[in-house]
């Protein structure tokens, strides 16, 4: 059978990548590191892949604006290929940082599938002003079109570390067009999936996204990190949970769905 | 040459945290009257470039299209009232400005060449009816930090820096009198002392010359307190007893006489190492930079987490930076704004900055911030103190270098620039009101991007054995990093190689620079183009500056002119040996010191959760990354809401193994004021408690040291600092629990220009133990309504320096004591304890007592108890409830044991300290009984919880 194999992009100020190349591997997939430069000096390596990860991290310091300065590295220099790589059928992530590089490379939310990629959203500072690590309770769009998402359960549990996280689109229609074109995936919720709960939005995003895929359901950015809940022990609560509950963790299931999803193309 | 203004702002209607976060902290100096803040991010250009090219860089880098607008012509334009005031903040030549160099590389990626230079600056429009001196206020106070930053001048003229050209310096010795040796140690802010200065004179006139500004530079670094510790390495008279080498005949000797196979390497290495598994070892150091961080906090504290990760990224052969631990002692942060002493900053803004400065490093660095502790004096007003430490993991194979004549010296990172000179002998310097214009240039602003390229580059380097040696470029700069990775052998540098942010600096300055980011490597030279690529790949600057030699002597040279000769030996041992004297005057202790007793035990309980001290620190530990990597499994806010407090931390290195790393830091300031010996036992105690709570094992436990102390010279102050040695040895030989490196930070004094304040003696420790199974460990939330609640160890009437009496504005009573051997019997049992299931969860109980462990247990597991104070083991003495409620006793423990096991627990812990104190309810209520059988306290967890939170929420308004 052939294998899944996963290019984990990494430059200066990446440092999620280890633990997310660890969660595509325990998920059956090939994963390698590849810095920036070598794919820029070699642009067709990334064909060679059948998933793209940008993991979390403060790519070149997050300066000027988070993951602004890696997008404008990958738009200018690498956006044939990954425009190539994406029709084609391929997976992308982005988590926190990566996520926030997909949108200011307007790849997310991509809202039409149009010919010139332009930026409708973005993610600015928290409303708090500072950076906030915190486990939050997710609610999944049930009815969302994200492939990385399909086995998972409503309330998903995860951490968030970052300061610029709340999500903006850049106008009504935006925001009209990814509810009705079935791209939000994650909002942020309570322990019970109800909203109830005061204070539930970490970061003050609009309509409390956290969350987002392409029109095309198979790109996926979200601020929450589901490689560091690939196992019981990295839930901060496991002591205290049913012996039942001590198995994977949830995150996991999102690497899972997206090899899955691959090697079922193959 | 053209020049070109980029402002960018928020559009209208997007929320500006910013300007918001900045309107509170007005409000907080006293100023009401603010109406609106436009916060304006300003980029200056400098090049040949186009206007469609700066268009395009404006657009598509500088400014986000959904929320921000620019202006390249010039600038907004802002109404013209004099209710409208522009202040605009920019670095100081030769600070560095990481956001310019990084919006450089965007126009680089974009394929603009022509901008030559870029600097960033930061403008603030205020409205609101303001005087000028509350405008003054608002700049000084919270803009800025003139030691970094200044406010701009519209008509200000471009500085350029001049080029050097090389011009030998020679300083009179020869014929320099005693009163001219002291002045030119003063003068040239070297710190050496007259018989220092005389030590140099003498092996210069044996030499027949006089030595050169960078010899004298390269001696006073190497020789100052900061990198040679010779207090705690010198000669010591104490109560008729000479210490030859304070250090070694305590701290050090410990490890000696412990003889554990599972430490590596101790006291040499940049961090002390020990076993992990059986392919891994880990390192660990902590270090503190408390004078940067009381005059700029942020810079101060960033350059501090920057240069502890660099440590054991030179230790052995370089190790993977995996876990950071953060110590700070501030003044309170509620004092009155007037009654700050001029020349210091705000505890708060020291508080904010500090902690600020820590998170942008350590989470840029990608390093998770898993353990920490925060302490609050009024001694600690003109001079905090920042503890920032580092654990590294590294191959086994690679825990030892050595560096051979022929190797070529390589530095690799950052360049080198003005910033950071002076700092290895700045921090012999009492702190005074005008420290911040003397000793500006030791504060440095730092850039992690940089050193986490290095990072990444590094070990890559390492698996490949393309270097011998490495060792980070510390205090004291290339001076101290190639003088001691040569001290065996010799070293010959052309200074004038080493790669500059800036022109103008002299052989001297490039010599001792503390610039950050700069790791040293020795390369054989046939490894050289290999291991340059590699740096290359990733855009990491590396370059050879020199050779080290046979010759056992450091010559410098600048464009081929020699400016330093010196015998390796001088440098390492020609420091004089000087005898200095230590005396101790034992305080009275009164035990039976007593507050008033107050009939409703109850407030004061809530009243010692809502100390300094004791409070939550939630909002600083949310601030730090601790999941990054992975590997936290035991983290800093535990319980139903995971906001309660935890002991150690336990850390899992390798994602899919079972092993793990516990961290702990045991500090206890206010007992030094009573006894430092007794101080330093109850730190490590706690340290060990705490790595005992969660499920460690005493028998694999390290230490470290970090002694931070008033001027030394003074024998009343020696005195303490021999005491507490003294005890660390007598403590951690009987714990079995070797030290393994360890660092001290004497002079820790403020002139308020009125009188000296001396911080308050304080030693950290730290504990760092290995546990075979981390699915093992638990944490101190409790469980189960039902298990029972039993105290272990005995309580004694030690409440000196106590919470309790803080509160009540008691003063005397006797400072808690620790009995090892007991405490180690106990330790070890409760570890065999946990290990059986028989405990589900453990706390120390420290600050603030049986009463605060309590408390905490209960209310971040979501339960009330029943208690009772009537089984607590105590001395005869204590009759009263509020003496077992928060004597801070050491050696004890609070465990939940589930009823069905409390029979077996019981047997097992035959012949030890224990009390039933009573069982976890399903309610939310704890009810205590006292001594005779009456209630004493009944109250909600969730009002304990309330005031446990209260402090930090009320002090950064975030009340709900």
């Amino acid at each position: 059978m052939k294998k899944v194999r996963t290019l984990i992009l990494r430059t200066g100020g990446t440092n999620c990548d280890k633990e997310t190349a660890h969660a595509f591997e325990i998920s059956g997939s090939g994963a390698d590191l590849v810095h920036i430069n070598t794919l820029i000096r070699n642009k067709s390596m990334l064909d060679k892949y059948h998933i793209l990860a940008i993991p979390g991290g403060f790519t070149y310091g997050d300066d000027i604006a988070s993951g602004k300065i890696l997008a404008n590295e990958l738009k200018f220099n690498l956006k044939q290929p990954l425009t190539r790589f994406i029709s084609k059928g391929k997976l992308v992530i982005g988590i926190c940082n990566g996520f926030q590089v997909l949108v200011k490379m307007g790849f997310l939310p991509n809202i039409e599938n149009k010919k010139s990629i332009d930026v409708e959203s973005t993610l600015s500072l928290n409303d708090s002003g500072k950076f906030i690590d915190k486990w939050v309770y997710l609610k999944k769009s049930l009815e969302s079109k994200c492939c990385w998402t399909k086995t998972l359960p409503e309330v998903v549990y995860l951490p968030i570390a970052h300061a610029e996280g709340k999500f903006i689109p850049k106008n009504k229609k935006v925001l009209k067009f990814l509810n009705d074109n079935k791209q939000i995936v994650f909002r942020y919720t309570d322990r019970l999936g109800k909203d109830e709960e005061k204070g539930f939005n970490p970061n003050g995003s609009v309509d409390h996204i956290a969350g987002i895929c392409d029109h095309t359901g198979r790109i996926l950015g979200m601020m929450p990190h589901p490689e560091r809940h690939v196992s019981y022990l990295q839930h901060p609560n496991w002591r205290r949970r049913k012996k039942s509950d001590k198995e994977l963790g949830i995150g996991l299931e999102i690497f899972k769905n997206g090899v899955e999803y691959m090697r079922n193309k193959l | 040459m053209k020049y070109a203004r980029i402002e960018v702002r928020d559009k209208k209607g997007i929320y500006d945290a910013v300007a918001e976060n900045l309107k509170t902290d007005i409000r907080d100096i006293n100023i009401k009257n603010i109406k609106e803040i436009e916060y304006v991010q300003v980029y200056t250009l400098e090049g040949d470039f186009s206007k469609k090219e700066l268009t395009l860089m404006a657009k598509e880098v500088l400014t986000d299209k959904v929320s921000q607008e620019s202006n390249t012509s010039g600038g907004f334009s802002h109404a013209r009232s004099k209710n409208v005031h522009v202040i605009e903040i920019a670095y100081n030549p030769g600070v560095m400005d990481p956001v310019s160099e990084s919006a450089m590389k965007a126009a680089r990626d974009m394929g603009i060449k022509s901008i030559e230079k870029g600097a960033t600056s930061k403008k603030y429009v205020i409205s609101g009816n303001l005087t000028s001196l509350q405008i003054k206020n608002i700049t000084d106070k919270l803009l800025y930090n003139k030691i970094v930053q200044h406010v701009t001048d519209p008509n200000e003229k471009e500085k350029h820096l001049s080029s050097y050209s090389f011009k030998r310096v020679e300083v009179d010795l020869a014929n320099a009198t005693e009163r001219k040796l002291a002045k030119i140690s003063k003068e040239g802010q070297l710190y050496l002392n007259l018989t220092e200065m005389k030590g140099i004179q003498k092996y210069f006139r044996k030499l027949k010359r006089n030595p050169t500004d960078c010899e004298l530079e390269t001696i006073a670094q190497t020789w100052s307190e900061h990198c040679k510790h010779k207090t705690m390495m010198g000669s010591i008279s104490y109560n008729k007893k000479l210490y030859r080498n304070l250090l070694k005949e305590t701290v050090m000797k410990v490890t000696k006489d412990l003889k554990k196979d599972w430490c590596v390497s101790v006291f040499k290495d940049n961090a002390g190492i020990i076993k992990f598994d059986a392919k891994n070892n880990i390192c660990f150091k902590v270090e503190t930079h408390n004078h940067p961080s009381a005059l700029e906090p942020y810079g101060g504290a960033e350059t501090g987490i920057g240069g502890v990760i660099r440590d054991p990224m030179g230790t052995g052969l370089g190790a993977k930076p995996i876990i950071n631990t953060d110590i700070f002692c501030f003044g309170h942060p509620d004092m009155k704004v007037s009654e700050v002493p001029k020349g210091a900053l705000h505890p708060k803004r020291v508080l904010k900055g500090v902690v600020s400065g820590v998170r942008d490093y350590g989470n840029k660095m990608g390093i998770p911030t898993v353990n920490g502790a925060v302490c609050f004096d009024e001694r600690y007003i003109g001079n905090p103190l920042v503890f920032c430490g580092n654990v590294g993991i590294l191959p086994a194979k690679f825990s030892f270098k050595k560096v051979s004549p022929g190797d070529l010296i390589v530095v690799v990172g950052g360049r080198t620039g003005r910033d950071g000179i002076h700092g290895a002998t700045f921090s012999s310097a009492e702190l005074t009101k005008d420290s911040e214009t003397v000793s500006s240039t030791a504060v440095q602003i730092g850039n992690p991007i940089t050193e986490k390229k290095v990072l990444d580059t590094l070990l890559v380097a390492r698996d490949l054995g393309l270097y011998d040696s490495i060792t980070d470029c510390g205090a004291g700069g290339l001076s101290s990093a190639v003088g001691e990775m040569g001290e065996e052998t010799g070293a010959d540098v052309d200074l004038d190689k080493a790669p500059l942010k800036y022109k103008g600096l002299t052989p001297w300055e490039i010599w001792i620079s503390e610039a950050q980011e700069r790791m040293v490597l020795a390369v054989k030279p046939k490894k050289l183009r290999k291991l340059m690529k590699i740096f290359d790949s990733e855009d990491v600057e590396a370059t050879v500056i020199g050779t080290f030699t046979n010759t056992k002597k450091l010559r410098l040279y600048y464009k081929g002119n020699i400016c330093s000769d010196l015998d390796m030996s001088f440098i390492h041992g020609g420091l004089p040996k000087i005898t200095r004297k230590a005396v101790w005057k034992p305080k009275k202790q009164d035990k039976k010191a007593l507050p008033v007793k107050n009939k409703n035990l109850a407030n004061d309980l809530v009243k010692v959760l809502s100390t300094w001290n004791v409070c939550s620190k939630e909002w600083i530990i949310r601030q730090y990354d601790h999941e990054v990597q992975g590997g936290s499994v035991l983290k800093p806010l535990i319980g139903e809401d995971n906001d309660g407090p935890a002991d150690a931390s336990v850390t899992r290195p390798i994602l899919n193994g079972s092993k793990g790393i516990v961290l702990s830091n045991g500090i206890s300031p206010g007992y030094g004021d009573i006894d430092p010996y007794w101080m330093a036992a109850s730190a490590i105690d706690e340290a060990l408690r705490q790595i005992v709570a969660v499920g460690g094992d005493v028998s694999k436990v390290a230490l470290l040291d970090n002694f931070c102390w008033g001027n030394t010279d003074k024998p009343d102050q020696l005195g303490g600092l021999v005491r507490a040695s003294q005890a660390c040895y007598d403590m951690a030989k009987v714990y079995g629990t070797p030290f393994i490196s360890g660092k001290d930070s004497l002079n820790n004094e403020f002139n308020t220009g009125k009188g000296t304040v001396s911080i308050p003696p304080t030693l950290l420790i730290s504990a760092i133990g290995v546990v075979k199974n981390v699915r093992k460990t638990i944490t101190s939330d409790v469980k189960t309504p039902g298990s029972k609640l039993y105290i272990l160890g005995k309580t004694f009437q030690e409440l000196g320096a106590s919470q309790y009496f803080t509160v009540k504005g008691k003063n005397g009573g006797a400072v808690p004591k620790v009995n090892p051997e007991k405490s180690l019997k106990l330790m070890k049992k409760v570890a065999s304890c946990i290990q059986k299931g028989l405990i589900t969860s453990a706390h120390d109980c420290s600050e603030g007592g049986l009463g605060t462990c309590l408390s905490e247990m209960l209310f971040s597991g979501g339960f009330g108890a029943k208690v009772t104070l009537k089984n607590v083991p105590k001395e005869p003495m204590i009759k009263r409830d509020d003496v077992l409620l928060f004597s801070e006793s050491n050696s004890r423990f609070i465990v939940e044991v589930p009823a069905e096991k409390s029979k077996i627990f019981e047997k097992e812990m035959k012949g030890l300290p224990k009390g039933l104190l009573g069982e976890v309810v399903k309610g939310k209520e704890l009810c205590i009984t006292g001594l005779n059988g009456k209630s004493i306290i009944r109250i909600h967890i969730n009002i304990l919880k309330k005031n446990w939170k209260k402090p930090f929420k009320r002090l950064m308004h975030e009340e709900s």
